[in-house]
């Protein structure tokens, strides 16, 4: 079953701004997708469509077969949203927060009150509850508003940029944790700025750019559609000469570092091999940027 | 039922809200209404004597009281609806499950319950004052609240529609304010010139101080019928309005 389905959507803003230009997108039930784009791409512009909190110009929306425009309040159900921007009020404490959203969705307070605290323990907020959230850092709050959208237990949860401003390994803790959900069988939507993200996450991606769909697959075709990875190369002694090898592109970064693009068709193992024949030792080797990072701005290159 | 719970949670956050910084919501109030009575009721009202068969004291006090449960009402759910749009926590409903008709019910519940609360707060800094026996409890509490519900209506449309905190402030200044004073709170509008008194039936504050004041102490300068119809047409068309505001998301939505 589809968790979503979205055909021609489309959003002009009343400044005439087309922000949408008419996407379709479809992500299964169960799957771990990511949603990435530029900023102003379109990204949280279909976030909110599907939300209920951006009133759309043309299309439709279905989340698990349910339209919108149809049975609003039925599709509002199955969502949990994780907004870019932190979006509660900061005078009230964190149990508030998640136990007045609970009653949003018809939960009784007492019921909402246990799931309230399971999520908090979860996210490490158990703790915070009594204070006001004002005070929690910036990586709290976006905890917060994650155990705020699974209080009513949605089949589909959107996250748009959740991990924004967090350290790396609060950022792999909740990581840990959205695969843990995503396991139990909750579908995730995710946009990020954070790539490697994205490529650890996720199953399946979309890349919006200028309101339009770019690249619509599964992350490991999307990868396989690499031909060419850059590698950042450091020497164990200094060298004064560029080598040149047959196959390969090398720039010299300074006098111990060396940058190759290697295409898919030749090995490391043959690169290392013509380095040696050269006398060039390599004491250790880096991916210059992401693999998806270098797809994500190839792709973005070419529109 | 669910929407029972949502209704209710609404309900809580907005009471619990306005109970939280009561020191900016229920004391001001009180202070001001006591000015109120020193004031106008007993330095200058000693001189002016009788209105209505009643003493000037007992007289302004139902207009004071509405005066209080009119602003009360107003601000509570303008400030709040318009904080929420604000900082965004509006989301949090707009994401939800809850329909229009449940946030609306919320909302001016909350303005209601602070209406009263104030209300009530004044009506006891009047019995310090003044002594006031009830005429019609029915006709007193049904006004009270349709009044209350009717402010509460017209805040929740200025917060959707407020862009700044400033718009928050311009109608309860330049409209609300003169409407109350020149609502007969002060004064009975028999005192003022042919002109100035059809002028002033104009003004849908006159209807509930009057009607109010009938409530209190029997003495009104407007048919109650009359004075009901006024009141429930403005609920009607308030309704409408903050319904089409909500569910078109006008000033709340992108």
């Amino acid at each position: 079953m589809k968790a979503l389905e979205i055909s021609n959507l489309r959003k002009i803003y009343k400044n005439g701004f087309e922000a949408l230009k008419g996407i379709d997108l479809s992500v299964n039930e169960g799957d771990f997708f990511a949603l990435l784009g530029p900023n102003g791409a379109g990204k949280s512009t279909t976030i909110g469509i599907i939300s209920s909190l951006v009133n759309k110009t043309e299309g439709t929306v279905k989340v698990f077969g349910v339209d919108i425009d149809q049975e609003i309040e039925t599709a509002k159900s199955f969502i949990g949203l994780v907004p870019q921007e932190i979006n509660f009020s900061q005078f009230e404490t964190p149990e508030q927060i998640v136990v007045n959203q609970g009653g949003y969705y018809g939960i009784e307070r007492s019921q909402a009150k246990q799931r309230a605290e399971k999520y908090l323990k979860q996210l490490g907020l158990w703790d915070k509850r009594h204070d006001a959230s004002r005070t929690l850092s910036g990586g709290m709050k976006r905890r917060l508003m994650i155990a705020r959208a699974l209080i009513h237990q949605p089949r589909l949860l959107i996250l748009d940029e959740p991990t924004a401003g967090v350290d790396i390994e609060l950022r792999r803790s909740m990581w840990d944790f959205l695969r843990e959900i995503n396991s139990q069988g909750i579908t995730i939507i995710l946009t990020t700025h954070y790539l490697e993200e994205a490529e650890s996450l996720c199953r399946n991606i979309a890349i919006i750019d200028h309101g339009e769909i770019i690249q619509n697959s599964s992350m490991k075709s999307l990868l396989a559609q690499l031909h060419v990875e850059t590698f950042i190369l450091d020497l164990v002694s200094p060298i004064t000469e560029n080598p040149v090898i047959e196959g390969f592109t090398i720039k010299q970064l300074d006098s111990t570092t060396l940058e190759v693009d290697i295409e898919k068709q030749h090995s490391i193992n043959d690169l290392f091999s013509r380095l040696t024949d050269q006398g060039i030792q390599v004491i250790s080797m880096r991916n210059k940027s992401n693999r998806l990072e270098e797809l994500f701005l190839r792709l973005l290159e070419k529109e | 039922m669910k929407y029972w719970v949502a209704y209710k949670t609404i309900v809580y956050k907005e009471v619990s809200r306005f109970v939280r910084i009561w020191p900016q919501t229920i004391l001001p109030p009180a202070v001001t209404m006591t000015l109120y009575f020193v004031i106008f009721g007993n330095l200058i009202g000693s001189r002016i004597g009788e209105m209505g068969g009643f003493t000037y004291m007992q007289y302004i006090a139902p207009g004071i009281i509405m005066m209080s449960v009119i602003t009360n009402s107003y601000s509570n759910v303008v400030s709040s609806f318009y904080s929420s749009k604000f900082q965004k926590h509006l989301e949090e409903m707009l994401v939800a499950p809850v329909p229009n008709w449940v946030i609306l019910a919320g909302y001016i519940t909350g303005g209601v319950s602070r209406g009263l609360m104030v209300g009530a707060v004044v009506t006891c800094v009047a019995l310090f004052f003044t002594r006031l026996h009830l005429h019609s409890v029915m006709i007193t509490i049904l006004t009270v609240l349709l009044t209350s519900i009717l402010f509460s209506l017209g805040g929740l449309i200025n917060g959707a529609f407020a862009k700044s905190f400033d718009d928050i402030s311009i109608v309860p200044v330049f409209i609300l304010t003169p409407l109350t004073y020149l609502g007969g709170v002060f004064y009975s509008i028999d005192l003022l010139p042919d002109f100035w008194r059809q002028l002033s039936l104009f003004n849908p504050v006159l209807y509930m101080v009057n009607a109010f004041r009938y409530g209190i102490l029997g003495e009104s300068d407007i048919g109650i019928i009359t004075a009901y119809i006024v009141i429930i047409t403005f609920i009607i068309v308030l309704v409408w309005t903050a319904m089409w505001v909500l569910n078109k998301g006008a000033g709340i939505k992108n």
